[in-house]
């Protein structure tokens, strides 16, 4: 194939939004919101496209797409296999979403929301294509600077504090990754990821390296105890923006575990196993404590995606594949049930202007639609069978038990704190008695919310039943990951 | 002969445009448009001459003068760089009333002495290039003479660089005397690590240039001259002899010293530690624009010193790369200071910026461009000036260098993140005149076009430094 497809796919939303930035339309910026809707939904189809026509029997990276780049030695090198297509495929989802989203919430500055979210998609798509180190350390990066500006420009009354620690947190831990990316192009003579994983980076190298790269994906995953940014910028951030947050920008750390962490230094994943389980375990357990305390219903939502994450990094770090698979898949399901979890605070937030659970409650007598929907998400949320939140929740625990019976059995009791919190919420915002009068004139959810929230719900339910289509797709690929690990382990890294 | 003074033709030219602009200037009355206008023909003309002359390697005057890639680049670098610095501050100039003809004369003379210290392979040479490049900026500094605040940032820079100069000079007489010549070819074959006292010798000229670049501990004059000069002189001072002050040092590092590297090494990794930590940590309190460039370039000089320090071809490579980024976003940086005009007076505090995002959307664009390159953000240019930088000192080993020195761009990243915040978080407090500064305009679109378009072609200047050291 000799069209650059991904290169379209990455390229498109950046192009589109300097069509948005020529528009010129004082009155409502219908223009910029449909030429933003238009192409965020053509990169869907494209994305969709590419994970129809790609060979799922194959572990091997297809697409490819190589340019020279950097001084002859660092290639603009672009691939997508079985495990980076899911989130392609679910990056592009997402965003029509948000722009769909922002039509109710954002008021003013409309243009420059959507040309940040368009370029912020650019280069989320572009971290999941990337096979070259350098190249995904920039996509990586600079993912930051629409953030920062969405957070600090359509943000809360505490958004500036919230932007700087977003910003410094994500960059102090990535800067150290970029020092190991450097070290590993004079140690393999390359920065390509493919030739990486066949040279094999040398047993004295790899746990430094190891940590540089932990050090990066802890803060943005986030693990515990890094994550005190996540639960201020989603406070903070517009509801697009923390959908975003939560739905793509944390899922990113979890795919660089997989893509780099795991193959490039198998013998240092190995001997650091511990670490992860430990920091994995106290953020399912702590942060779904402090998610049962919060007052803020977009904290709460927080909280537990620190906890839902530390599920993800579980089932990595289990290297079966259960394990692997599950925190795949549940960081598919959780970026479907996150970002509809905060949609639905922002479909309230927008009517009200308020976030703390206390305003709500007894919201089912009056938005009977907005309960149902509310409550199918937090019911996902917290991993009933049938929606997709179970079967990732599950696979990990699974995987996990066939490694070690302790950190398992912790892991479950979150299982069980998480339904206390979600159905907590529930009973707080949705049911009770209705102490707020102004609850009573609200409006049911219209019909640009129906179609994002009811979309969402349909693919949480869907995938909660018939999860096969994702699973067929990255199967190959994570039993080539493992199998290629437990050989390294076997050989010592020695190639 | 002849042949030699073809070799010397861009100084020639130089020099003689100097006097009869000069001329020009002493018998016509407010005649400072004209000179101005001549000024930018005269460095036109220069550069023209300059990518006409060969870049093989001649040496005129008993070798004490030399003409090779390496000094045609930094001279093309120079002049490009003042052209741009002195057209885009023109309205500045003649709104603070500095339209004197000396103005444009005074640079071309510090631009002549620039071209001998990059081309000086001889310590004399180089000292006569050094201080007519200096006594130019010390009358730069203090040319809005009824302005308090910029006379003493003349004579505070005066001061403090005549003792460096004379630290520098008395380096040069040492080595002299250890090696018996001036010549930096000679100096070269002389020196060995038994010989003590070229090493100090190194030490005493290497505080003369660290001053002269503005690297830490040698760094106090530099906040202070440039809030007091005004800001057109500051945007040449923090551009144009930076360049100059590199070059040297690199050329010092490659010919006359590059036998006791290692002492040298030991000196720069200090001082570029230092700068970067320096520059990270004191710009954070700044409230005023200038001021936090300063500290900014002082930084950003310690960036370029990590490539020096290596001790390389590549690392010298990366530095150059590094210091060409910096002239960019500089340029751009301080053409967007020109844009703040409200009632005839051009605004320098941060809190001036307050909210500028909603009455000037490009000129807020432009700036957050410029401030996240500075902070070395990817994909823009300078998040490309401080990876090579970073990978030739990776290269080398130094990863305690390489590590600092990215740790301290997470604490420089906090006060351009200020900046921004001002632009584009805070609610608008005042809206700048609509002026009509062309020039300034073009050279921030120029600026940011190319550090937002720059990652598409990342190498185009490396593939341009590569030949520089071929010789």
């Amino acid at each position: 194939m000799n069209f650059p497809i991904l290169s379209t796919l990455i390229f498109l939303p950046l192009i589109s939004s300097f069509f948005i930035f020529l528009s010129r339309e004082k009155k409502n910026n219908i223009s910029a919101i449909y030429i933003s809707l238009f192409s965020s939904l053509a990169t869907f189809i494209l994305s969709l496209f590419v994970w129809y026509s790609m060979d799922n029997a194959s572990a091997d990276f297809q697409f490819l797409e190589e340019q020279a780049w950097i001084n002859d030695f660092i290639k603009f090198k672009l691939g997508v296999d079985g495990i980076s297509i899911l989130f392609i495929v679910l990056t592009t989802l997402i965003t029509p979403i948000c722009i769909i989203s922002c039509i109710n919430s954002v008021k003013d500055r409309v243009k420059e929301f959507l040309i940040a979210i368009l370029i912020l998609e650019t280069f989320m798509i572009g971290v999941f294509c990337s096979l070259d180190l350098v190249v995904f350390y920039l996509f990586f990066e600079a993912g930051l600077i629409p953030m920062f500006l969405i957070i600090g420009v359509w943000g809360g009354p505490r958004r500036v504090y919230s932007a700087f620690k977003f910003f410094l947190f994500t960059l102090l831990g990535s800067v150290l990754m970029l020092v190991a990316i450097i070290a590993i192009y004079w140690i393999t003579g390359t920065t390509d990821v493919i030739q990486i994983y066949e040279i094999k980076i040398p047993k004295e190298y790899q746990n430094l390296l190891w940590l540089a790269f932990f050090s990066s994906f802890a803060v943005k995953m986030p693990m515990w105890p890094v994550h005190t940014w996540l639960p201020d910028a989603h406070v903070e951030a517009p509801t697009a923006g923390s959908v975003i947050l939560a739905a793509i920008l944390l899922k990113m750390a979890g795919y660089g575990f997989l893509r780099f962490s795991l193959p490039m230094f198998p013998l240092a994943s190995e001997y650091f196993t511990p670490l992860i389980f430990a920091l994995s375990i106290i953020a399912i357990i702590y942060t779904s404590l402090v998610a049962l305390m919060q007052e803020d219903m977009k904290k709460l939502i927080a909280y537990s995606s620190v906890a839902h994450m530390g599920y993800v990094t579980l089932g990595i770090f289990t290297f079966t594949k259960q394990g692997i698979e599950g925190s795949i898949f549940q960081m598919i399901s959780h970026g479907l049930i996150s970002a509809a979890l905060f949609l639905c605070v922002g479909v309230v937030y927008d009517r009200l202007h308020s976030r703390m659970i206390s305003t709500y409650g007894g919201l089912v007598s009056y938005l009977p639609k907005y309960s149902f929907l509310f409550i199918v998400f937090a019911l996902a949320g917290l991993g009933l069978p049938g929606t997709s939140g179970f079967l990732g929740e599950f696979l990990v625990l699974t995987g996990s038990f066939q490694k070690n019976y302790l950190v398992a059995m912790l892991a479950t009791f979150g299982v069980v704190l998480g339904a206390a919190y979600m159905l907590w919420l529930t009973k707080r915002v949705i049911f009770g008695e209705t102490k707020n009068d102004q609850i009573k004139k609200l409006k049911d959810v219209n019909r640009s919310e129906m179609i994002m929230l009811g979309l969402l719900a349909l693919l949480v339910i869907l995938f909660g039943f018939y999860p096969v289509p994702l699973m067929e797709t990255f199967s190959v690929s994570v039993d080539n990951l493992i199998n290629n690990y437990e050989i390294d382990l076997k050989t010592g890294g020695l190639n | 002969m002849i042949n030699n003074l073809y070799t010397l033709l861009p100084e020639i030219f130089l020099t003689l445009s100097i006097f009869s602009i000069l001329m020009v200037g002493v018998f016509i009355k407010n005649s400072f448009n004209l000179i101005f206008n001549l000024t930018s023909l005269i460095i036109l003309l220069t550069i023209a001459i300059i990518l006409n002359s060969s870049n093989n390697v001649e040496k005129i005057f008993l070798g004490s003068f030399t003409r090779d890639a390496f000094s045609n680049f930094f001279k093309i670098l120079i002049l490009v760089s003042s052209l741009f610095v002195l057209n885009s501050s023109k309205n500045f100039i003649l709104d603070n009333k500095l339209a004197k003809f000396e103005y444009p004369i005074i640079i071309l003379l510090s631009i002549l002495g620039m071209f001998f210290m990059v081309s000086s392979n001889d310590i004399i040479l180089f000292y006569l290039g050094l201080e007519l490049q200096s006594l130019s900026l010390y009358i730069l500094a203090s040319i809005d003479r009824d302005n308090l605040k910029s006379s003493e940032s003349g004579i505070k820079y005066f001061v403090l660089s005549a003792l460096s100069s004379g630290l520098l000079l008395y380096g040069c007489s040492l080595l002299y005397g250890f090696t018996g010549s001036t010549n930096f070819d000679l100096i070269s074959n002389e020196l060995n690590k038994e010989n003590t006292g070229a090493v100090f010798a190194m030490v005493f000229i290497l505080v003369g240039l660290a001053f002269k670049v503005s690297a830490v501990p040698f760094h106090m004059w530099t906040p202070d001259v440039y809030e007091g000069a005004p800001t057109s002189i500051t945007s040449y001072f923090a551009v144009v002899p930076k360049v100059a002050g590199l070059a040297v040092m690199i050329k010092f590092m490659f010919i006359p010293f590059s036998k006791i590297l290692m002492e040298w090494q030991t000196i720069i990794i200090f001082i570029s530690i230092a700068s970067m930590i320096l520059g990270a940590v004191a710009a954070i309190g700044q409230k005023n624009i200038k001021r936090l460039l300063a500290y900014s370039s002082i930084g950003h000089i310690g960036y370029a010193l990590a490539g020096v320090a290596t001790g390389v071809i590549p690392g010298y490579e990366s530095a150059i790369v590094y210091i060409a980024i910096y002239v960019v976003m500089n340029i751009g940086a301080f053409s967007c200071l020109y844009l703040l005009k409200k009632d005839g007076q051009y605004k320098e505090n941060i809190s001036d910026l307050s909210g500028i995002s909603k009455k000037h959307p490009v000129l807020a664009i432009s700036f957050l461009v410029i401030l996240f390159s500075l902070a070395g953000i990817p994909p823009l240019g300078g998040f490309f000036a401080k990876f090579y930088v970073f990978s030739a000192v990776v290269e080398q080993k130094m990863y305690v260098l390489a590590i600092i020195g990215l740790l301290t761009t997470v604490i420089s990243a906090f006060y351009y993140l200020r900046i921004i915040k001002t632009i584009y978080f805070d609610d608008s407090v005042i809206s700048f005149d609509a002026t009509k500064n062309k020039f300034a305009q073009l050279s921030i679109l120029i600026s940011c076009s190319f550090l937002l378009t720059f990652f598409l072609y990342p190498s185009v200047l490396n593939n341009a430094v590569d030949i520089l050291f071929l010789n």
